[in-house]
């Protein structure tokens, strides 16, 4: 045994150990940075609102009433505005998006998904501001010249397509928020088709499916869990997208049934109101907003981490 | 023969370099020595700023002013992180006594009311305060409801909702416009308030962010009514509307109509310079005028930074106007200039020595 030792370099083993001790304490530093601040950031939200919290108890969640003059604040006007527009988005960008990779993937021209794919992620890197500028200035007026009058005529009898069309309001809010997430939910659902193995896509044409079965009944189910990664990932973007929002949403304290009508979400509030509050219970009940969107947000990928695992779980084929 | 020239170029790209970097640092802190900062209110932050440029052209002193909120001003000059402050909305006399502070005007602006209907030009439609204020609440839903007809009776009116137009952000501007309501309107005064933000009770309003935002959305939404700085009604060519003063007569903005109300206001005996100068008497004054304000600390800890301050402010009162009014504020009449210093004479120390003159 002894003749198959290494010869012996103690000095040199000596200082590369060190360095690995070295490095293992400088990246555990690194990894605690996260929780840290997550957990400062946390903190000060809560200590910061816990004056509106304490006048305005469980009650700041559902009270429609937002009024600086009286001192009397509730989030429910906030809430409902950030929960309806993410939903408008994400209904019109989850189909639309899985359409536009599954195109990319299964039937464009190899030079044609090239091109459409850069597109998508050149889409992504277009700051927000852009997307409130032009949402504010062509789409907007789009909205209100074109479709909000044509909605109102033909669906005009529900709620949600009543009231005069002013084009900004939520539904252009919700629009513009799809827009932005699509390219998000869009590149990594392209990744996830194309993780589908040939033999699999090409077996299920063979036996004489549709492509619109090949990608209901095999494609989406095989890259499930991913799928859901990425509209996740959409969706936390689109519950703290600010700027943009701020631009087309109307920013108006009321919740009404109707799509056509302003709104605010708990993002466009703060942005507005934050530089110009000075009285403590203002300034107080802005930072509980924000705890309310930490946790909205919080929450939201605490659901999907439980729904991943259980799905990784049952489907055993997922990636 | 090569080498020692590619040596020689070193050198003197070393020696350029060494000379380039003194003569910045020099540079440098020549201006340390008289830089001022300022900050608050964005209103008359174009004009600021062009003051302070000039004046660092002619002074070499430079003057940093960050436009970030009335609000955000405030909170600064109490915090003595700036040498002055900017507030579009008075302080209080025991606010200001609570913090050691002076405060004067340095410009006065005018708010005005801008509809966006069809066939309706700058000018043309008259409105009340009180009548405004049933506007603003909801209680006038329509452009053709009587009320508006009766008091305008050449125009055609249509059948159109009216969409209030406020600004989302806390504004000075809207603290000006909730308080000429709340004059006008004991009902407005009792059910909505005064504030840089309230809560708008009429239920079709949207909220656009700046001035800037508030002049777009009228512009986009047909029927819209909103209100807006003089200086955007007028750069985004709106139409204004014109307004009935508290001498009876219908008065349209100007440069001359917001100067008689600054004009016409009672100075003299308001201490710390708080007056509104919303609905002030005299024939020609503009109902929504306001003025912006600077605060100072009475004790200064810097005896030649106070110098300086005052030295810029009383170049902008003597030689600022021009300035002022091509950016369509209105400079303050010498008769509350010569008020404001003699206030700075009074209360701005120093060790115990008057700064000013």
């Amino acid at each position: 045994m002894a003749d198959l030792a290494l010869p012996e370099t103690p000095a040199k083993t000596q200082t590369w150990r060190q360095g690995d001790v070295i490095f293992r304490w400088l990246s555990r530093g690194c990894a605690f940075v996260v929780p840290a601040l997550i957990g400062g950031i946390f903190l000060a939200l809560l200590i910061y609102s816990l004056p509106a919290i304490k006048k305005f108890g469980v009650g700041f969640l559902v009270s429609p009433e937002w009024n600086p003059v009286t001192q009397e604040f509730g989030a429910a006007s906030s809430i409902f505005g950030t929960v309806v527009s993410t939903l408008i988005a994400m209904l019109l960008a989850v189909p639309l998006s899985l359409a536009i990779a599954f195109f990319l993937v299964e039937l464009a021209p190899p030079a044609v998904s090239r091109v459409v794919g850069t597109l998508i992620e050149l889409l992504a890197a277009i700051p927000s501001i852009i997307f409130g500028m032009w949402g504010l200035f062509v789409f907007a007026p789009f909205l209100q010249a074109h479709v909000q009058p044509w909605l109102a005529s033909t669906l005009g009898f529900l709620p949600l397509f009543q009231g005069p069309p002013m084009g900004i309001g939520i539904m252009s809010a919700g629009i513009i928020l799809a827009f932005m997430i699509l390219p998000f939910i869009c590149a990594i659902a392209r990744d996830v088709f194309l993780l589908v193995p040939r033999t699999i896509r090409e077996s299920a044409f063979g036996m004489g499916a549709t492509t619109w079965e090949v990608m209901y009944k095999v494609m989406i189910p095989y890259g499930l869990v991913g799928l859901i990664g990425a509209v996740f990932l959409g969706l936390g973007r689109a519950l703290g997208e600010t700027m943009a929002i701020t631009f087309v949403i109307g920013n108006s304290h009321r919740i009404s049934a109707s799509l056509f009508a302003a709104g605010n979400s708990i993002a466009s509030t703060l942005a507005n109101e934050f530089a110009e509050a000075t009285e403590p219970m203002y300034v107080s009940s802005l930072i509980a907003l924000g705890l309310v969107l930490f946790l909205i947000t919080y929450l939201v990928q605490i659901l999907a981490q439980v729904l991943l695992r259980r799905l990784y779980r049952s489907w055993s084929a997922g990636l | 023969m090569d080498q020692g020239d590619s040596q020689h170029m070193k050198k003197l790209i070393w020696l350029a370099m060494i000379t380039v970097v003194t003569l910045a640092l020099a540079a440098g802190a020549q201006a340390q020595s008289l830089t001022l900062n300022g900050a608050g209110a964005s209103f008359p932050y174009p004009l600021y700023s062009q003051w302070a440029h000039k004046y660092h052209e002619l002074t070499g002193a430079k003057i940093n002013y960050q436009s970030i909120g009335s609000g955000g001003g405030i909170a600064q000059i109490k915090a003595k992180t700036v040498d002055f402050g900017a507030s579009d909305e008075p302080l209080k006399v025991e606010d200001l006594d609570q913090a050691g502070l002076v405060q004067f005007p340095m410009v006065v602006g005018g708010v005005v009311p801008v509809v966006n209907v069809a066939g309706i030009a700058a000018g043309q439609i008259k409105f009340t305060g009180d009548l405004l204020a049933q506007i603003f609440m909801g209680k006038i839903a329509k452009w053709n409801d009587p009320a508006i007809k009766n008091l305008n009776p050449g125009l055609n009116l249509p059948d159109l909702n009216i969409t209030i137009v406020h600004r989302a952000d806390g504004s000075g501007t809207t603290w000006l416009f909730t308080h000429y309501l709340g004059l006008s309107s004991p009902e407005w005064q009792a059910k909505v308030g005064v504030g840089k933000s309230v809560k708008w009770p009429a239920p079709n309003s949207v909220g656009g962010k700046g001035n800037e935002g508030v002049a777009s959305y009228v512009k986009k939404v047909a029927g819209a009514v909103g209100y807006v700085e003089y200086a955007y009604a007028l750069q985004n060519q709106m139409s204004f509307a014109v307004l009935k003063n508290r001498a009876g007569n219908f008065v349209t903005p100007s440069i001359e109509s917001f100067q008689a109300a600054c004009a016409n206001a009672d100075w003299q005996n308001a201490p710390g310079y708080y007056i509104v100068l919303n609905d002030q008497p005299g024939d020609q004054s503009w109902p929504i005028t306001g003025a912006t304000y600077i605060l100072v600390h009475k004790q200064q800890a810097d005896a030649a930074k106070a110098k300086g301050v005052m030295k810029f402010f009383d170049w902008c009162y003597k030689h600022g106007a021009e300035m002022a009014q091509k950016l369509d504020y209105v400079p303050l009449p010498a008769k509350v200039v010569e008020l404001v210093q003699a206030t700075w004479a009074k209360e701005i120390k120093a060790d115990g020595q008057p700064v000013w003159p």
